[in-house]
């Protein structure tokens, strides 16, 4: 037998974590304000994550998935794309979407069980959050698509997480981008657990990226708490995907620090050593370490974003908190553009739902 | 599966019977009207031609949908009229085609996409459920879902197993989706522009038993049909006889027999199953009460009961005797060699009605 064709995967890290350089550093890094707004955001990330445990342990919240330790992704994601890209997260993408004009307020109506958390804000085309796994790679696709076919240059960029690889809609996706060429980067946040199921149980395949080599795509791997890195590799497939309408898959290499949600404990399932040894690898820590070395930040500095973010955030909790009730109707007056009147009567009574019977007249 | 199916063919005797009013004046421009003699699938190729003409954001997807037309044909020619970009054969995934159709239609697009057969929209049921159905709510109208899903239905053209099903309720118990199944060529044509033009997400079901067992003249004039009326076929005075889809030919045929023996069945075409037209069904009834419903679906939690139990909520007064559904039987859709066995009957939905009839 020959071989027939030979594939690898390349992997990138610039920043080991210590904060030390493996590799020359990339052009793009002489921008200053760009690698202190990767920090600052990454920062703000944190400390809203906090925030919105906080809110859910003292009942103000419902469920939460933190992206505890995997700020660098969302971050350089929603950095790298262009106002008119298109953005079709998952629920460990709060980062981005906040760069990219959503709420701190609007994520935790979201979580607090209001739909407004899903208006983000009202001109922007980027697709909500998907709860069940892996259903926004697909649709990610159809928006690829139809900015091919209306003959824009903007991108999508979507992501998912390790255990969505596992579904077939992620393949699915995959396998079409590849067909259509189309103008999209897949984004795989590989935080090593599906809940409490380890990425070992998802695959045999050693990276995620080689399932691109599958779709006949492009695909990296990339220390995805190395913000240098993840930086370089998410701009450059969406310049590909710009200039040259090819998709690209990207598995970006984190840890998940928290429990999967607030409703989760993670420390069932999870060795405290193998947590421990993680916190090692976290990319603020390491991104902070690099801006010392380079003479770009420094306590005060610090000193300042934290209290600068602090009071944002609290701004966005009191913000949330004294947020008007929206009508009872509104449960079913976005159900369709125009309300069919079968349903006006329902709608009526959504209004005085644990009211008296009406002996008189007709209850529908 | 890549396979094309054609059942017989016999002309139109009920054309006078359609509800089909002159051309609306806000649509036409470029397109010439035009009648044309033609069978169900033609009349929503003929709808698919007519609107991809008048709106460029239609675009059609699907499997086998572009070189090939689809394998009955419903998407003949597009391709080679409207180009490429714009009728794209997608690979073999239902799942994929569900998420690309809602991706594409939250960007502006009109996606009026095929699901080759009911069998197998099982596997785009989570992206039309979970999201074409909910995306207005779910961003409080910021985005919308304006598809179409097109889905062949029904059993009674000898296709292999998971080709015959009939799940119109299963789709129907999804709120935020529209769900249509059109009986004749005429009200296929009104119906498909209505739901193209609908700004959120319609489930359009083919009866393919009826594709092509009557031609009708159908206008190719733009004119749309109304997503939340019922249609009625016959006006009587002695029963409401409801049902929808490839059975209104069975129903059409019972009410003629029965005028001729003196009895004047009024037969209602739900074809809009979901939002459900009970208005129509309700005032009808309470002229006659008393009513029949017939359905190809499995009996148990069908749409039939649904519109029994709104005639038990509305019009217990008005009935005069128990309503009764003429059904699919709770089973397995047989193979195609006893699917006859398991599809209603002229014969069942008559003895249904004298049932009702001798009721006193």
């Amino acid at each position: 037998m020959r071989g027939r064709q030979q594939f690898s995967i390349h992997f990138l890290q610039y920043l080991d974590p210590e904060g030390n350089l493996d590799l020359p550093l990339p052009e793009w890094t002489s921008d200053e304000p760009l690698l202190l707004s990767i920090y600052e955001n990454m920062v703000l990330a944190r400390l809203l994550d906090q925030k919105a445990v906080a809110l859910q342990r003292t009942g103000q919240m419902g469920t939460y998935p933190s992206i505890l330790g995997q700020e660098a992704i969302s971050v350089c994601t929603g950095l790298a794309m262009a106002k008119n890209d298109v953005l079709v997260p998952y629920y460990r993408d709060a980062p981005a979407q906040m760069i990219r004009g959503m709420s701190a307020a609007e994520l935790f109506m979201y979580w607090g069980g209001d739909e407004r958390g899903g208006n983000l804000n009202t001109t922007s085309r980027d697709l909500p959050i998907c709860v069940p796994i892996a259903t926004q790679l697909t649709q990610a696709a159809g928006v690829a698509t139809a900015l091919k076919i209306k003959g824009e240059d903007s991108v999508v960029v979507t992501s998912c997480g390790d255990g969505a690889t596992s579904k077939g809609d992620f393949m699915e996706a995959l396998n079409l981008a590849g067909v259509w060429d189309l103008p999209i980067v897949f984004v795989i946040n590989n935080n090593r657990w599906a809940i409490s199921v380890p990425l070992a149980q998802q695959t045999r395949a050693p990276t995620l990226a080689q399932k691109a080599i599958a779709a006949g795509i492009e695909g990296i791997q990339v220390d995805g708490n190395d913000p240098i890195a993840v930086y370089e590799v998410i701009s450059q497939a969406i310049e590909r995907a710009r200039e040259h309408k090819t998709p690209t898959l990207i598995e970006a290499l984190s840890y998940r620090l928290s429990d999967h949600t607030t409703a989760d404990d993670a420390s069932r399932y999870r060795d405290a050593d193998e947590l421990k040894a993680h916190w090692q690898e976290e990319p603020i820590h390491r991104f902070q370490q690099f801006l010392h070395q380079q003479g770009l930040w420094d306590r005060e500095q610090e000193k300042a974003l934290q209290s600068h973010c602090q009071q944002t955030l609290d701004q966005a909790v009191e913000q949330y908190l004294a947020a008007e009730e929206e009508p009872a109707t509104a449960i079913i007056d976005y159900l369709h553009a125009f309300l069919p009147y079968s349903l006006e009567g329902q709608r009526s009574a959504i209004q005085h739902k644990d009211a008296p019977v009406n002996t008189e007249g007709e209850s529908r | 599966m890549n396979m094309s199916f054609s059942t017989s063919h016999s002309p139109n005797t009920d054309c006078a019977a359609e509800p089909h009013e002159s051309p609306s004046p806000e649509i036409g421009g470029e397109i010439q009207a035009d009648d044309k003699e033609c069978v169900l699938v033609e009349a929503i190729n003929m709808a698919l031609h007519y609107e991809m003409a008048r709106d460029d954001s239609v675009v059609v997807l699907g499997e086998d949908v572009a070189t090939n037309g689809g394998v009955f044909r419903a998407t003949l020619d597009l391709k080679q009229t409207f180009g490429a970009a714009r009728v794209l054969d997608t690979p073999l995934a239902e799942s994929l085609i569900g998420g690309l159709s809602i991706g594409m239609a939250t960007q502006g697009l009109k996606p009026v996409a095929e699901i080759q057969f009911m069998g197998f929209m099982f596997a785009a049921l989570e992206q039309l459920t979970c999201h074409a159905a909910r995306m207005r709510n779910r961003t409080r109208g910021r985005l919308a879902c304006p598809l179409v899903v097109r889905i062949p239905c029904g059993g009674g053209i000898h296709a292999p197993e998971h080709h015959s099903e009939s799940t119109e309720a299963l789709l129907a118990h999804t709120p935020g989706l529209r769900v249509v199944i059109p009986s004749s060529p005429i009200r296929a044509y009104g119906l498909l522009l209505a739901a193209i033009r609908d700004p959120d997400p319609v489930i359009f079901l083919e009866p393919k038993r009826i594709y092509r067992a009557q031609a009708q003249r159908v206008c190719n004039d733009g004119q749309a049909l109304p997503l939340d009326t019922c249609f009625t076929l016959r006006e009587g005075e002695d029963i409401t006889l409801v049902s929808w889809g490839a059975l209104i030919s069975e129903c059409t045929q019972v009410a003629d027999q029965m005028l001729e023996q003196g009895i004047a069945v009024e037969l209602i075409d739900v074809a809009t199953v979901s939002p459900l037209d009970i208005a129509t069904i309700l005032q009808s009834v309470a002229k006659t009460g008393r009513c029949v419903i017939a359905h190809e679906a499995p009996k148990t939690g069908g749409i039939g009961g649904e519109i029994a139990a709104q005639l038990a909520e509305h019009a217990l007064l008005d009935l005069k005797a128990p309503v009764l559904r003429v059904a699919g039987y709770d089973t397995i859709m047989p193979y195609a060699k006893k699917e006859a066995l398991y599809l209603p009957s002229a014969a069942q939905i008559s003895s249904a009605i004298q049932q009702v009839l001798s009721f006193a």
